[in-house]
């Protein structure tokens, strides 16, 4: 008898399980990853690469469990790749990527500790340290094996600018008055980060994540609808700064965030009203920075900010307990 | 979900599958007679019984052998004919050893009860006090106590749990298809008892052909209410909301909303109380589990060591198994299987040791305890807040109106025994306050 196993309720359990999660989102990147190939070629492979195995490798340098196969790493790694400019020197990829795993997450504990989403992190750090090389676009469809000269720049030695740059949609909006076909902003076809361009796949990868339950669709569901929302009122009223709603919707980060990053579990509420706020306050970050900042872009700040206040939120937003006071 | 859930339910709460053909079409059977029997003298809620026979006494099956102690409490019975071999503490399902009336049964005996006739004379209270009747859903709480309402109290409405939310478990839906007439005469004896005006009985929609057995018996007197297929739909709480729209308030009783709910494994005990006199010395046990090859439901006497009860539906080499009395959402596992078969026990569910090889991960913070809490708190703080020792943010987030559901560790994607920590948390508060 003394070796049945003791163990406590629950016997059953939910199929869904974290390491899962993380393969869900992982694998939904293929595809975006083939899309960026075919938009930017082989630069998008090398980038992604290049940051994916740095997260990988930092995580395994800077923690002492072996926390690895959660995945988690490796999901940071490829996401900052996916959220940089083609073109940019892999070594700062590189340099991202590290940080957004040794600073973003591992020096707040861990998986699930962290404040702020650590792809983005590394990607407001890369911004800040490089701001020029972050902001030089590359045009789309230069030709598959087209490098550019400053992809394999030694660190810290020639950065400066060859090739080819382009306008992204939304900074061709802002600093020229110009406005990007809506179709191209839907194939992918346009300037902007590896991943984002492509609206289509991004709008087909939430909906796959969204039916395996691979994050709460409250989250992406809000901050689009309030990115609509708001920008057709803007629009309406301050057509110059403000973009129509089709066209916030589907240029820049905005689909890729909100299907990659506003739907992390860790740095967003775990309240269902928190949820909606944080969609909805990342929302209206986005099209009151796009619209009124500095910049042509916001949705890597909204986020941010998001996070930020995120406990707050928590705090704020407790439900009220079963039979308790309204 | 919420847009196909047409039938009344709670928020919130999760969707194990129910496994419940495995065994809801087998006919309850009878476990056969054994060697020897263990009656814990604590198998409700309340104080111990006290025993009432010596050790060498002959006793027979029905006979009274431990009185109830106090107000909240109940008499024992004996199972079977026999003679009482010990009173000594017993392995007990709960785990913890509980002293027991040990019998040894008489082989040669009929296992006859002894005669006592119809009980219709007396107060329903005093009846099912007499026959030790329980809860029979799970909780064990002595029945009677709910059959009095307090002075000043009123109870408008007695709803009757069919539920059985529980995975693997059909022992309520047996008894109410083989047994509706007699499970609607206990409701109505209850429903005078507490001078209520309506009686419910709430059914799960996955055992609507119980519900038409019991509608078409009952011709109208009891209203049958259909509820969604959710755990835990058969909580008293989630229940009366589901069924009356009625919340109870946090740290209240379903009296305090003018309802009581009893369990219709009960109503079916009270019946036969006081139409037969036939005390409480069996019960219908699901005996299910995905090691068990062929589930069945059975009437097993009180006190039936769970081996001999495993070893029935053949099943004796158990070692690197996981065995758990009740359902697998609430169950507890068993360490001893010497233990017997108790008053509130539904069901002894066999899984193998491999069902059990999770890894914890860290908590990613998704919410989704939150989305399945049906108590609306914050799983994931509350073990959180446990850990940390801080009794007053526990009290503060309402730790004590966690039911112990299960619902929130069976959702979590990392696999943090959440249930398990927040068991802790309710223990640390209360010792908090003595
Ligand atoms: S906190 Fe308690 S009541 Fe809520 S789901 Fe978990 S076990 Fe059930
Ligand atoms: S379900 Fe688990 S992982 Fe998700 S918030 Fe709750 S405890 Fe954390």
């Amino acid at each position: 008898m003394s070796k049945l196993l003791l163990v406590s309720s629950p016997f059953v359990r939910d199929e869904r399980n974290t390491p899962q999660l993380m393969r869900d989102v992982i694998g939904s990147l293929v595809p975006i990853l083939i899309m960026s190939m075919w938009v930017f070629g082989v630069i998008a492979l090398l980038m992604v690469a290049v940051t994916g195995a740095t997260a990988v490798v930092t995580e395994r340098l800077v923690t002492s469990k072996r926390s690895l196969h959660d995945g988690s790493a490796l999901l940071t790694g490829l996401l900052l790749g996916f959220v940089l400019p083609p073109g940019l020197p892999l070594w700062m990829g590189a340099l991202g990527s590290a940080f957004a795993v040794g600073l973003g997450k591992a020096a707040f504990g861990g998986l699930g500790a962290n404040i702020f989403n650590p792809a983005l992190l590394g990607r407001a750090f890369l911004q800040a340290a490089f701001p020029e090389a972050m902001t030089t676009w590359v045009a789309p469809q230069m030709g598959f094996w087209q490098l550019p000269e400053r992809s394999l720049a030694w660190p810290l030695m020639g950065s400066h600018v060859d090739g080819i740059s382009a306008a992204t949609p939304l900074g061709g909006f802002k600093f020229q008055g110009l406005t990007t076909d809506l179709s191209e902003m839907v194939v992918g076809t346009t300037a902007g980060s590896l991943g984002e361009t492509a609206t289509w796949l991004l709008v087909l990868c939430g909906l796959w994540l969204a039916l395996r339950k691979a994050f709460d669709w409250r989250l992406p569901v809000s901050t689009l609808f309030s990115v609509a929302l708001l920008s057709w009122v803007l629009h309406a009223t301050v057509p110059e700064r403000c973009a129509d709603p089709m066209t916030m919707l589907g240029s820049g980060g905005l689909m890729f965030a909100a299907v990659f990053m506003v739907t992390d579990p860790v740095t967003t509420p775990v309240t269902a009203k928190g949820m909606w706020l944080f969609g909805f306050g990342t929302g209206v970050l986005v099209v009151l920075i796009r619209s009124f900042g500095g910049l042509p872009e916001g949705v890597m700040y909204a986020v941010l900010l998001m996070n930020a206040v995120t406990p707050w939120i928590n705090r704020f937003t407790q439900p009220r307990v079963f039979g308790g006071l309204a | 979900m919420v847009l196909i859930a047409s039938a009344p339910t709670f928020s919130h709460g999760v969707h194990p599958a129910d496994q419940k053909a495995r065994s809801a079409t087998e006919p309850i059977g009878r476990m056969p007679f054994v060697r020897e029997y263990s009656v814990p003298l604590r198998q409700h809620i309340g104080a111990a019984s006290e025993p009432i026979v010596a050790v060498g006494d002959i006793v027979q099956r029905g006979q009274l052998i431990a009185k109830r102690a106090s107000f909240v409490s109940t008499n024992q019975h004996a199972p079977v004919t026999g003679r009482v071999k010990a009173i000594e503490t017993r392995p007990h399902p709960s785990g913890v050893s509980v002293r027991a009336i040990v019998i040894e049964s008489d082989p040669f005996s009929s296992q006859q009860m002894g005669a006592s006739g119809p009980r219709s004379d007396q107060a329903l209270a005093d009846s099912v006090s007499d026959a030790g009747i329980v809860g029979m859903g799970g909780a064990a709480f002595p029945a009677h106590v709910k059959l009095s309402v307090p002075e000043g109290r009123t109870v408008d409405t007695l709803l009757m749990n069919g539920c059985e939310c529980e995975p693997y478990l059909t022992c309520d839906h047996r008894i109410m298809l083989e047994h509706p007439t007699a499970v609607l005469e206990g409701t109505a004896m209850i429903q005078t008892a507490l001078g209520a005006k309506a009686s419910v009985i709430g059914v799960e929609q996955n055992k609507s052909d119980a519900a038409d057995v019991l509608r078409a018996a009952s011709k109208g007197s009891v209203s049958v209410a259909q509820v969604a297929v959710k755990y835990p739909q058969g909580a008293e709480k989630m229940l009366i909301k589901a069924v009356l729209g009625r919340e109870v308030p946090v740290g209240k009783l379903p009296l305090d909303v003018g309802v009581v709910v009893h369990n219709v494994g009960t109503a079916f005990a009270v019946h036969e109380a006081v139409r037969l006199g036939k005390p409480l010395i069996e019960r219908v046990v699901t005996v299910s589990g995905p090691a068990v090859s062929q589930p069945r439901n059975l009437w097993v006497p009180i006190g039936t060591p769970i081996c001999d009860l495993l070893a029935f539906v053949g099943l004796d080499q158990l070692d690197q198994y996981i065995v758990i009395s009740g359902g697998p959402m609430m169950g507890q596992a068993q360490k001893n299987l010497q233990a017997p078969v108790v008053k509130g026990m539904s069901g002894i569910l066999v899984f193998p040791a491999a069902h059990q090889a999770t890894k914890e991960y860290p908590c990613i913070r998704c919410g989704r305890c939150l989305d399945a809490c049906p108590m609306f708190l914050n799983p994931t703080r509350l073990w959180l807040l446990t850990r940390n020792r801080d009794i007053e943010a526990l009290n503060q987030h309402h730790v004590q109106a966690c039911f112990e559901c299960g619902s929130c560790s069976y959702v979590c994607p990392s696999h943090i025994p959440l249930v398990h920590a927040i068991r802790m948390g309710k223990k640390l508060v209360r010792e908090a306050q003595v």
